[in-house]
């Protein structure tokens, strides 16, 4: 192994391959804050310029580049208007907004560029040593257990709900799960639920729910209350990147535990970044200490490093199930294997053996792709943290224009714009009543997974005995049962003992 | 009532539409044999949602507890709800006017007069902006990307 790792460095320290690292960062870096492109319609764009460059490590290098790079572009347009153009990073926008918006939107996205770069680096490490071991574990994991991680992922909700808000966040992600079934699905033959409306044949599309629910009625509420757009620049905070040593201890082991939990859950084929984000969040705030978990929503930076750590972590260990068995566990891995294919390189287990040199050199390049995004971006950060300060009357305009015109672009159809306008005024009333909105999304991204594996389990055990039968789907149900069942026990409890306290 | 109830009153009419058509769902004639079914799921979700619609709209006192929300419905008045509205209304203006008049022209318009209802009179400086703003936009989508949004009006194009 310690040969593979040698011809890794080699290829991968080449000036051209070095070259492409940093193209790839640029490239990923500044498509990716665009709302609406996430890495995988950029992935997909690059793909010709990929195999026009000929030599398979070099091209997988550059795509790997795009993808770490458009992975922190996203997580910029998260937290700087609270547009997440990527599933993976709704949960960036949960604490990384409410910091912006106290002005710490240098040090938002210095926290969230150091995070990601150690759930990368992390994952690369891990990723060196354990690939091999890992894909086996990856596969005793059935659709049962995909099911059940599911269900783990969506009552882990109730954890993101504030205190007295479960019901509430248990109907928003019912809401969301069902809009999930409308639409086409690949399970059935026909279109379900579209009330006849053409244009909800393919069902709802994420950028726009995405941006209905997140950035519209952001924008909305700057207009309607014009003090919520001031910043207070008086002491040249936005700028301010600098993370005090306190700081720095508190986010530590949150961004050591999120790495590694998000780089096994990235593992996993079909989990990938977006569950690894989420849950990240959630196990974070259940473990934190009371008065942290208030801060949790809004501007904890325990809450904004959790995510990100393990979004990149697991992006990392979505590689494994690539190069060591062939199967893509995500969309974006899905289009790299093409790319591969494209290339003429076939991965699975042969691939280590066959290919040894494109085999390290991309995990060896990923790292590199780490180290050179934080170079590159922690001296961009100022400047892109200063895009705030720019006068409420030009902001705005181009908030709602972006936001616009990464829903038009993933589907150039103009009803999807008016759908987009319609769900948004409908999530800035809901704010008003107090409504979360998370919910509903993380409902939609999980529904269609949720149920595809459901299916998949049921056809396969002819009935539902599959949840007490398999003692890993078992273990995982009664977590999830948990989740639920105990924000609202300890809530009795506490009015029972205030009752007493009378 | 307060408007948490009723909007989950809107709610509970969406579930029991949904669950009416769930549950009255077409199969076709081969799918009747399989075990899980293209309306298993939404049947299940249908009956939950009416549930927890339910719970919140029967819940004696308000269900939500100050979660320390910035945005209070108590002094809608000091909102500029008006200025709001107009803007929805420019956005769907928008969208409908992005494919006839061509992206350019459009963008430039609405970007503009955006600005204006917010108060901006500077046209001189904004004018250029939003012209800078569509250019940037259209040559990175169009040009780099090479996703097709028509720039001219559809008369010119």
């Amino acid at each position: 192994m310690f040969d593979g790792i040698m011809l890794g460095v080699t290829a991968a320290f080449s000036l051209t391959n070095l070259t492409m690292v940093v193209a790839g960062c640029l490239i990923g870096t500044f498509i990716g804050m665009l709302p609406g492109l996430g890495p995988m319609s950029i992935i997909a764009i690059m793909i010709p310029v990929a195999i026009k460059i000929g030599d398979p490590s070099a091209a997988l290098i550059l795509l790997a580049g795009v993808y770490y790079g458009a992975i922190f572009g996203g997580s910029t347009s998260s937290i700087l208007i609270n547009a997440p153009g990527v599933a993976g990073t709704v949960a960036t926008s949960f604490d990384g907004y409410p910091m912006a918006r106290m002005g710490k939107a240098g040090k938002a996205l210095a926290i969230a560029a150091i995070a990601s770069f150690c759930g990368g680096t992390v994952g690369a490490i891990l990723l060196i040593g354990f690939a091999p071991a890992l894909s086996s574990v990856a596969l005793l994991f059935h659709s049962a257990e995909y099911f059940a991680l599911m269900i783990v992922g969506l009552s882990a909700i109730a954890a993101f709900a504030g205190e007295g808000m479960v019901v509430k966040a248990l109907l928003m992600t019912v809401m969301g799960l069902i809009m999930a079934t409308v639409g086409e699905s690949a399970l059935f033959n026909a279109p379900r639920f579209t009330m006849g409306v053409q244009d909800l044949q393919s069902g709802f599309s994420f950028i726009t729910l995405a941006m209905a629910l997140f950035a519209l009625p952001e924008a909305l509420f700057l207009v309607m209350d014009p003090a919520r757009a001031k910043q207070d620049d008086a002491d040249g905070q936005i700028k301010d990147l600098k993370i005090t040593r306190a700081e720095a201890r508190a986010i530590a082991p949150v961004i050591a535990r999120q790495s590694i939990q998000g780089f096994l859950i990235g593992v996993m084929p079909g989990a990938g970044a977006t569950i690894a984000s989420f849950l990240g969040y959630a196990v974070e705030r259940n473990i934190a200490s009371e008065e942290e978990q208030k801060e949790f929503g809004k501007g904890s930076i325990k809450g904004l490093a959790a995510p990100e750590a393990a979004n990149n972590a697991a992006c990392t260990g979505s590689f494994v199930p690539l190069l060591t068995l062939g199967i893509p566990g995500s969309g974006t891995t899905a289009i790299l294997l093409g790319a591969l294919i494209a290339l003429n390189v076939n991965p699975g287990p042969r691939l280590m053996i066959d290919n040894p040199t494109i085999f390290w050199s991309v995990i060896i390049s990923m790292y590199i792709g780490n180290v050179v995004l934080i170079i590159l971006n922690l001296p961009l950060i100022p400047y892109i943290a200063k895009l705030l300060t720019i006068p409420r009357n030009y902001l705005i305009p181009f908030i709602l224009f972006f936001t616009l015109i990464g829903a038009y672009i993933g589907q150039n159809n103009a009803t999807e714009l008016l759908i987009l306008v319609g769900l948004g005024v409908g999530a800035t009333i809901l704010r008003f009543a107090n409504y979360p909105l998370a919910p509903l999304l993380i409902g939609f991204i999980l529904g269609g997974m949720m149920e595809d594996n459901f299916a998949r389990a049921v056809n396969l055990t002819d009935g539902i005995q599959f949840m007490y039968q398999r003692p890993m789907t078992l273990t995982l149900l009664i977590i999830g049962v948990a989740l639920i069942a105990l924000p609202i026990w300890r809530r009795r409890r506490s009015r029972l003992s205030v009752a007493d306290g009378d | 009532m307060a408007l948490d109830k009723w909007i989950a009153v809107v709610f509970l009419t969406v579930a029991v539409a949904y669950g009416y058509s769930a549950f009255t769902y077409p199969l076709l004639p081969f799918e009747l044999n399989m075990v899980f079914l293209p309306n298993t799921m939404p049947m299940a979700l249908s009956v939950i949602a009416i549930i927890l619609c339910l719970i919140v709209i029967l819940s004696p006192k308000p269900v939500t507890t100050d979660s320390g929300s910035d945005i209070d419905l108590s002094n809608l008045g000091d909102y500029k709800v008006t200025q709001t509205l107009i803007l929805v209304a420019a956005m769907l203006a928008y969208a409908l006017a992005l494919r006839p008049v061509g992206f350019l022209a459009s963008t430039v318009l609405f970007l503009v007069a955006t600005g204006w209802i917010l108060g901006e009179r500077r046209l001189h400086i904004m004018i250029p902006v939003a012209l800078m703003g569509a250019g940037v936009v259209w040559f990175l989508v169009q040009q780099a990307l090479g996703i097709f949004l028509r720039p001219l009006p559809w008369f010119l194009s």
